[in-house]
């Protein structure tokens, strides 16, 4: 069973490993939406760090939908999807591997870059730590979730704009606690509440979004 | 215990157990409503505060209550469509959605009114407005998950998890929502504290509540009725009734 999981992680990463090109879009994607802000509302430092972390949230998860929509969409164009479904091994499991290894792949380059999107919006270092936090335990979330509009939307034509209408409005808890917690530091706060609530949060989709993630591609599958 | 639900799981069974209801929901509702809104805006007393403004209340809180309880009830006929696997209980889904988004919007809508000559405002970014606002986006990604597929029982049951997600999420996106607000801003416009309601006004409130739901309910089988027709549209027995009707 852990040898099975564990090749479908090796896959999905050297074949992540050889799309490189596409990865980049959705990190390239983040960074303008960041720095057009700056040139929207103007570059007083002041402004830039009360509105930094709702920025750098509301990018993360625009970006995170952009890159969403190749969870499983070539699995399911080459039948890939299928086989597995047929193969009698969990698809619970298999799902969650999977949004596992396109969380690595997608997320944490963005996770990477944090250092120059707080440079570029002035946050302080407390602000930092804060964020990167909040990044850490919720995109996962974000990644949790959003596979089963994914699972749902696989099959058909047009999914992208639909993916963002599914999706939007459930993401609207973690990003007022995120940004919260980001405030409270931005005041010399402790923030733990909340990044203990986030973490709550995440607990909750990990135990129950597989089976919704597997379900929703059955439905797809029909 | 649940084996005289059984036959629902058939669209005619269905299609006629909503003939027999819509005549009772509908006059129902139609008496109660008017009684309420006719004593609520015409004979209720004004408030001492907010003059007659507040009247908008016999509308406005009615529809906010339920279109929180329609969508869990929408939730909880998606939730029956995937476990039991009856067809019925998605058309029910989908008959709910757009009258629950509509109600949604009537909240929205009579909040914003009645905003205006409270708050001086038409929209402020308080807890319950926000969440409302959310509730009427989940109530309109159902609906177009369920649009988007071609195969509607295959719609029926994505829209169906969508929705099931949507209800899961309901309490934390309220809750998040209140306290995100109590954060941003303390007590300066945004918190209408409820006075505790006089009697005479608390009845035509009630009374109004009661017939909107009735109201819901008739608007509700309706969509169901032509939901069965346009999805059973092949079926003998449909054919036969149509067949029937024309001749009357």
């Amino acid at each position: 069973m852990i040898s099975i999981l564990f090749s479908v992680f090796k896959r999905d990463i050297s074949l992540a490993y050889r799309q490189r090109a596409e990865l980049l879009q959705p990190l390239l994607f983040f960074i303008l939406v960041i720095s057009l802000f700056p040139l929207g509302v103007g570059p007083e430092p002041e402004t830039l760090r009360k509105i930094g972390p709702g920025v750098i949230w509301v990018a993360a998860i625009l970006s995170s939908l952009l890159g969403m929509e190749r969870l499983f969409r070539e699995d399911f164009l080459d039948g890939s999807l299928e086989q597995t479904m047929l193969s009698g091994v969990s698809m619970s499991l298999v799902a969650l591997v999977k949004v596992f290894t396109h969380w690595i792949v997608n997320v944490v380059p963005l996770l990477l870059l944090s250092p120059l999107f707080s440079l570029f919006l002035n946050l302080s270092d407390e602000m930092y730590w804060a964020l990167i936090s909040t990044l850490v335990i919720g995109t996962p979330i974000l990644s949790l979730v959003g596979a089963i509009a994914v699972g749902l939307t696989v099959g058909l034509q047009k999914g992208g704009v639909l993916l963002a209408l599914l999706l939007l409005p459930i993401f609207v808890p973690l990003l007022i606690f995120a940004t919260s917690a980001v405030d409270a530091a931005y005041m010399q706060l402790p923030y733990n509440a909340h990044l203990a609530i986030i973490g709550a949060m995440l607990l909750l989709a990990l135990a129950l979004a597989p089976f919704a993630i597997a379900y929703a591609l059955k439905v797809s599958q029909n | 215990m649940w084996k005289w639900l059984h036959p629902y799981a058939k669209t005619d069974a269905t299609f006629r157990l909503c003939q027999v209801l819509l005549p009772w929901f509908s006059i129902s509702a139609l008496l109660t409503l008017s009684l309420g809104l006719v004593w609520g805006l015409a004979f209720a007393p004004s408030d001492y505060q907010q003059g007659d403004s507040f009247r908008i209340i016999y509308i406005h809180v009615p529809s906010a209550i339920l279109s929180m309880s329609t969508y869990f009830a929408m939730a909880v006929a998606a939730f029956i469509g995937l476990v039991w696997q009856i067809r019925t209980a998605h058309m029910a889904m989908i008959a709910i959605a757009p009258v629950g988004a509509v109600i949604t919007f009537i909240a929205l809508f009579t909040g914003a009114a009645w905003g205006k000559p409270m708050w001086g405002t038409w929209w402020v970014w308080d807890a319950r407005l926000t969440s409302e606002l959310i509730l009427l986006f989940l109530y309109l990604g159902v609906m177009a998950l369920y649009n988007a597929f071609d195969d509607k029982i295959q719609a029926g049951k994505a829209a169906g998890v969508m929705a099931i997600v949507g209800v899961i999420n309901l309490p934390i996106i309220h809750y998040s929502v209140e306290w995100w607000n109590t954060l941003h801003q303390g007590a300066t416009i945004s918190k209408f504290d409820k006075p505790s309601i006089a009697p005479e006004m608390l009845w035509p409130l009630l009374i109004s509540m009661l017939g909107m739901g009735l109201f819901i309910g008739a608007v509700t089988l309706v969509k169901l009725q032509n939901e069965i027709l346009r999805r059973e549209i092949n079926r003998p027995w449909v054919i036969t009734l149509l067949t029937s009707e024309e001749t009357k």
